[in-house]
């Protein structure tokens, strides 16, 4: 029978291919290989989705019955779920397949974690201060945050790395898109997870209001997305200096997205009230 | 260099200080940075536990730089005030010139200014620059708030010009930025939250402060009629239930089940679910074993109540009661503080730990006395909260959002169309744009616009 962790199991594998397919054709300069590597990535995206679903119809089955974020594998789920979705996104509109290697990549490296056995894949029903449809809108708005945030610092690796060094336009470095488009996706992305950071640091102000009656409280999670949030304003406002560009703002989103990641993941070794996400 | 420095005065140059955006870049990181400290420091722990941790020279540091209360630090709230004066003067600063782009006398389009921008499309028409100039301005017209024709040697420019006023955008969010702050402030000079211990039927109108142990009236009753804890079948803790009854000038005006992520809000007073706990109730059995024999001798008794002891030895009142009674720096737990007066000699304590029923035995009294068959009651834990900041930072919340909207997807674009003559009965369009304040997006706007006025020459010439 088909269940959820299968599923994600296959999926994990795809965003596989497709992060392998995205080298190769950029690498290559693979027309073949750029296709599979899109139809693989909407392939994986489509599954997630499925397996998404179906972890949600378990819950019922199991009796329980709740929004499927409620554990740190739940949540790495939704997390690959999101950077498909918004890459997908992104190519669609933009027409530029570079970030794909980095999109599967990280979205292969979301489920291969959930499938560690310390993360866990049971279904744990709902401790009573996590039911709640604040908590819901707070943990969606800040993975599609995140995800976007994820894509932005790919797209300043690769800014990075077209810049360095000399003949930006020779071989697999002269595939990569102008300096300029690059820039201006950043900012774009930058713009979209820095929207939703502050709407999920916003709605999880709600949540926390609800739940424990104080809106705010320097709690470790709070307060390192907190710090993910000034990085990225700092980010929007250094556009706006004179001689802040290209290379300053590229090393600045990477400096937030290792808040990023610190908040999603480090914060668990400190002590504090967000148990798993 | 000296000369401007004598002719700015003071006041100027704290002005311009504050009025920079590096600053504000400097502010902010600095925040980040320095707000990881108190994540990595356990906040408002005990002096003893900081010493144990960090030994006495780094004690001594982190307790002079105040890294303990970091967040409530002078240090800390200096560069949050620096924040807000930065946001304010610089506002106020560049609203003159936001102004004036917003609401021009005379908007200003430079072609020199789209001939250079990044972001150009062209294409050929197979018609003169003349007999396209209706499909193209009326396009312009119908798409863009404002647009003006210009001749040029050999055709002519059209701009189209929109989003003039998201440039206040930015403004929202700043002011949203200060809403915050002062609902935080509000929030923290006049919040208040303590707790009350309702039992189970009793009814309570005093809660207990936080931090002061003072008692605040709240000008109502809570009665609690009922309280539950279910579980899952793995143990787990599912729902925490209390049934609550608001009782006003000694009329029940409300009923309500309070469970968490619920909280009853009433005159201003939120009121949660917080814990749960046990307390005796007023009648047990309390049980003399003769010491010589072994023999049980049980007596049914209330709190305050005397009872005499078997065979006329005495009598016996339970006083008090107390949760967790420490005895010589041990925590006897559930425990009874009872009097016992003999039948000769002086009266003397007597301590029963529920727990503990063999404890008594220590007295060498003729009976060992403990106490079994507490009827113990629920308690509800309840927190109860004040906080007329919530108001003022959820109204910032909303304003926020709506800013970050307008700054972030609605941008201020100018598109120009340059129409060229190439001979009698063709003519080069180059579609360009710009965006005054540098927004992304131009380069689909442009790709849109020339998209659409392919499309639309197209179909002129099909019909
Ligand atoms: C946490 C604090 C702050 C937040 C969240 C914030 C947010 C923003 C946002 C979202 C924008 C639009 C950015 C863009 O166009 O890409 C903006 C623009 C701006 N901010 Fe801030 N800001 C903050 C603090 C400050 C401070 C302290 C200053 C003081 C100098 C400042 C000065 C400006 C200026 C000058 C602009 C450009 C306005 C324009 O386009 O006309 N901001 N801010």
């Amino acid at each position: 029978m088909m269940d959820s962790t299968l599923l994600i199991s296959y999926v994990t594998f795809i965003f596989g291919l497709s992060a392998l397919s995205y080298a190769i054709g950029g690498i290559f300069k693979s027309k073949t290989a750029e296709m599979i590597a899109t139809a693989a990535m909407i392939i994986a995206t489509a599954g997630n989705l499925s397996a998404f679903i179906l972890r949600w119809m378990e819950t019922y089955w199991e009796g329980y019955g709740h929004f499927p974020l409620a554990s740190l594998y739940e949540s790495l789920i939704f997390f690959s779920l999101t950077i498909g979705i918004i890459y997908l996104f992104v190519e669609f509109r933009y027409k530029i397949r570079i970030i794909g290697f980095f999109a599967a990549l990280s979205a292969f490296l979301a489920l291969a974690y959930a499938s560690l056995p310390s993360v866990g894949s049971q279904i744990q029903p709902l401790m009573p201060a996590l039911k709640s449809n604040w908590l819901i809108i707070h943990v969606m708005t800040y993975f599609f945050g995140y995800a976007a945030l994820t894509l932005a610092f790919s797209v300043s690796l690769l800014f990075l790395l077209k810049s360095s060094g000399e003949n930006p336009e020779s071989g697999f470095r002269g595939r990569i898109p102008e300096l300029k488009t690059l820039d201006e996706l950043t900012y774009q992305l930058v713009m979209f997870g820095f929207l939703f950071i502050t709407l999920g640091i916003i709605t999880g102000a709600v949540w926390a209001e609800q739940a424990w009656g104080r809106y705010w409280g320097w709690d470790p999670k709070e307060t390192w997305s907190l710090i993910t949030w000034f990085i990225y304003a700092t980010l929007l406002h250094a556009r706006l200096m004179r001689g802040w560009e290209g290379k300053r703002l590229a090393w600045i989103s990477i400096l937030g997205f290792a808040a990023v990641l610190f908040t999603y993941f480090g914060v668990n070794l400190l002590p504090g009230l967000h148990s798993y996400i | 260099m000296n000369d401007t420095i004598k002719s700015t005065g003071l006041t100027d140059r704290i002005w311009n200080f504050f009025a920079s955006v590096k600053l504000s870049v400097i502010l902010l990181l600095t925040l980040a940075l320095t707000s990881i400290i108190g994540t990595l420091i356990p906040q408002n722990d005990q002096p003893v536990q900081y010493l144990q941790k960090y030994g006495e020279f780094w004690h001594r540091i982190f307790d002079t730089l105040h890294f303990y209360d970091m967040y409530g630090s002078w240090w800390f709230q200096l560069l949050l005030a620096m924040l807000i004066v930065n946001i304010v003067v610089c506002s106020i600063d560049r609203l003159g010139a936001t102004w004036k782009i917003i609401f021009p006398k005379k908007p200003v389009y430079r072609a020199e200014r789209f001939r250079k921008s990044d972001w150009r499309q062209s294409m050929i028409a197979g018609q003169s620059p003349e007999k396209l100039k209706k499909t193209l301005t009326g396009y312009m017209e119908r798409h863009f708030r404002h647009s003006r024709v210009e001749s040029t040697e050999n055709g002519y420019l059209i701009y189209g010009e929109t989003g003039r006023w998201t440039r206040l955008g930015a403004y929202v969010v700043h002011v949203s930025i200060l809403l915050l702050i002062i609902g935080v402030l509000i929030s923290s000079l006049f919040g208040y939250e303590g707790r009350m211990n309702l039992p189970v039927g009793d009814t309570d109108n005093t809660m207990i402060l936080r931090h002061s142990d003072a008692r605040v009236q709240l000008g109502f009753s809570l009665r609690c009629d009922d309280f539950s804890v279910q579980h899952y079948p793995s143990g787990r803790p599912k729902e925490y239930r209390s049934e609550i009854v608001i009782i006003e000038n000694g009329e029940e005006v409300s009923k309500r089940s309070l469970i968490v992520n619920h909280p009853i809000r009433y005159k201003g007073f939120n009121i949660f679910q917080s814990t749960y706990g046990r307390i005796p109730g007023n009648t047990f059995t309390l049980v003399f074993t003769d010491n010589a024999s072994g023999l049980q001798i049980p007596k049914k008794a209330s709190i305050g109540e005397e009872i005499s002891l078997p065979g006329g030895k005495g009598k016996i009142t339970v006083e008090d009661y107390s949760n967790n009674f420490n005895f010589r720096g041990h925590n006897l737990g559930p425990t009874y503080l009872s009097m016992l007066i003999p039948e000769s000699g002086n009266p003397r304590p007597v301590i029963i730990p529920v727990e503990h029923p063999n404890f008594d035995r220590m007295r060498q009294g003729e009976f060992t006395i403990n106490i079994e068959n507490v009827d113990y009651r629920y308690f509800t834990g309840l927190q109860i909260s004040r906080d007329p900041g919530i108001p003022i930072v959820y109204t910032s919340f909303v304003i926020m959002i709506i800013g970050f909207f307008v700054t972030f997807y609605m941008a201020h674009r100018q598109i120009c169309i340059e129409a060229v003559r190439n001979h009698e009965e063709e003519t080069t369009i180059i579609v360009s744009g710009i965006s005054p304040n540098r927004r992304p997006g131009v380069n689909m706007a442009v790709k849109r616009v020339a998209g659409k006025i392919e499309r639309t020459i197209q179909q002129q010439k099909n019909t």
